[in-house]
């Protein structure tokens, strides 16, 4: 099983949500989260001052599936989460170990 | 009823009423305040708007009317309508003071400086401009000076109040970074929104009402007159501020031109009554730009005020008293310029010796790690928004 994480533009969490419920995905979890890469931050405006904001509004979707869905998942969200513009995001893919239902204690990929 | 009866319910009434929309101005500053500080400094300037209204009312029934008026007996309107009209000023010029020196300072001390400043200070300032005029005769006699809701005598001597606390107290933990000034953004812009309006719609029971008297038909005219020009510096300080700050920096900030607007009813408070319709335009524009100036320009003295309000109150309340002697017939710029300087002179110095004595004993400045944690927790115990980001 591997864990996807995608930060992703807000304004793109629809598609990418639509995206892979279409592909059958069941569950995904997402928050917001602030941060910055290669696009970095940009400056605003308060009060005849200048400041800089580092940290820009992204939200990460996290999604847990079976080995063989991997590279089908990542393209649903690369496809759907893409504008072609400086920070689109990124994609991290790290093995999990275990999962476990709370509701009925089933474990692994019956649990995901 | 008699003729004499008619007028006397009647201004009761409208001094009543001019007194409700000036406590409309309480939330005004609470709200203005709450939104412009960060989220961990909230309810502690909730707390000292609150206690000011409290506290200086209070100082003023029992000891601040009296020095003010010398007597609480009234002819023309019900004596308890004349109290409570000249109450809902005494909290308006401890207000204009508490937000300039928000997040960083104790509520005890400020609460000791609001009894003297609402007890004696401001009484006296009245005293000799509105009241009994103990300074008759001499040569600090200032009574000439038109000044008819108190750009100088409310809004000036609040904010020659919030220099010399400011002085005192010393800019907010990281404010001013080496050489560099720090911006620390507002917390929620619709509540910077709502208390700002609500101050503007107060206004118009401050000037209106400072009017006196509605019950014949050329008071009635002076009143509405008055209302129609506090409004009209209002529109042109909002306009001029936002002009200017898309000029400057191709962007509008929302608080900026709210602090043009009142920067503009600030300066059309001493003269509302006596300009034509015209003229209100010239005093709330030169007005409004005033602010957008004066803000970086504190900034760059290294006054940290978090509000504006000197900006605002203090830049505006002289600019507004000069500019009736400016404008107006029959009013002396001479007699303009000397209240504006025994008036400031006055409630700087004696505020400034104040807050001095009182700092000696009860520091003012709250800690260090109490700013980092957020004061709300240090003074109040309360936090004003202790929910994991969203209560379901």
């Amino acid at each position: 099983m591997k864990k996807i994480e995608a930060v992703i533009k807000p304004f793109k969490l629809e598609e990418v949500k639509d995206a892979l419920a279409e592909a059958g995905i069941a569950g995904m979890t997402v928050s917001e989260v602030k941060g910055y890469g290669r696009q970095a931050g940009h400056t605003e405006l308060y009060r005849g001052a200048e400041y800089v904001v580092d940290f820009i509004p992204k939200v990460k979707v996290e999604v847990v599936t079976k080995d063989q869905d991997v590279d089908m998942v990542i393209e649903k969200i690369v496809n759907a989460a893409r504008t072609g513009k400086i920070g689109d995001g990124k994609i991290f893919v790290t093995d999990v170990q275990r999962v476990i239902r709370i509701r009925t204690g089933e474990e692994d990929e019956e649990a995901i | 009823m008699q003729p004499a009866d008619f007028s006397y319910v009647i201004d009761t009434l409208f001094l009543l009423f001019a007194m409700t929309l000036i406590i409309v101005m309480v939330p005004g500053f609470a709200m203005l305040e709450a939104g412009i500080v960060r989220t961990k400094n909230v309810t502690a300037v909730l707390t000292v708007n609150t206690m000011i209204y409290a506290v200086a009312s209070m100082a003023f029934l029992l000891i601040g009317y009296q020095l003010a008026f010398g007597t609480w007996e009234t002819e023309s309107v019900s004596k308890w309508a004349a109290f409570l009209f000249q109450m809902a000023f005494v909290g308006k010029t401890v207000n204009i003071m508490s937000g300039g020196v928000s997040e960083r300072t104790r509520i005890i001390p400020l609460m000791l400086f609001t009894v003297l400043m609402a007890a004696v200070i401001y009484p006296l300032v009245v005293n000799w401009t509105w009241g009994a005029n103990m300074l008759k005769d001499s040569f600090l006699d200032i009574s000439g000076m038109h000044d008819l809701a108190g750009s100088t005598v409310i809004h000036s001597t609040g904010a020659w109040a919030l220099l010399a606390a400011i002085l005192i107290i010393g800019p907010r933990k990281g404010r001013y970074v080496d050489n560099q000034v720090r911006v620390i953004p507002a917390s929620n812009i619709p509540l910077v929104v709502l208390g700002a309006l609500l101050l503007w719609i107060g206004w118009f029971g401050f000037n209106g009402g400072s009017v006196g008297s509605i019950a014949s038909k050329e008071n009635a005219d002076t009143v509405a007159l008055t209302i129609m020009n506090t409004n009209t510096a209002g529109l042109a300080g909002a306009i001029i501020a936002a002009i200017i700050v898309y000029f400057q920096y191709k962007k509008f900030d929302i608080t900026m031109i709210l602090n043009g607007a009142l920067g503009g009813l600030v300066a059309i408070t001493a003269g509302a009554d006596v300009f034509d319709i015209y003229t209100p335009i010239l005093v709330g524009v030169i007005g409004g730009a005033l602010v957008v100036f004066a803000v970086p320009f504190f900034d760059r003295l290294r006054i940290d005020d978090p509000v504006g309000a000197l900006s605002v109150h203090l830049v505006n309340g002289i600019w507004g008293t000069v500019a009736v002697g400016i404008f107006a017939k029959d009013v002396s710029l001479m007699a303009q310029i000397k209240g504006v300087v025994v008036v400031g002179i006055f409630a700087f110095v004696v505020s400034y010796i104040t807050l001095f004595v009182i700092n000696k004993f009860i520091k003012f400045r709250a800690s260090d790690d109490d700013q980092t944690q957020g004061i709300d927790v240090s003074e109040c115990g309360v936090e004003a928004y202790p929910e994991f980001k969203r209560a379901f």
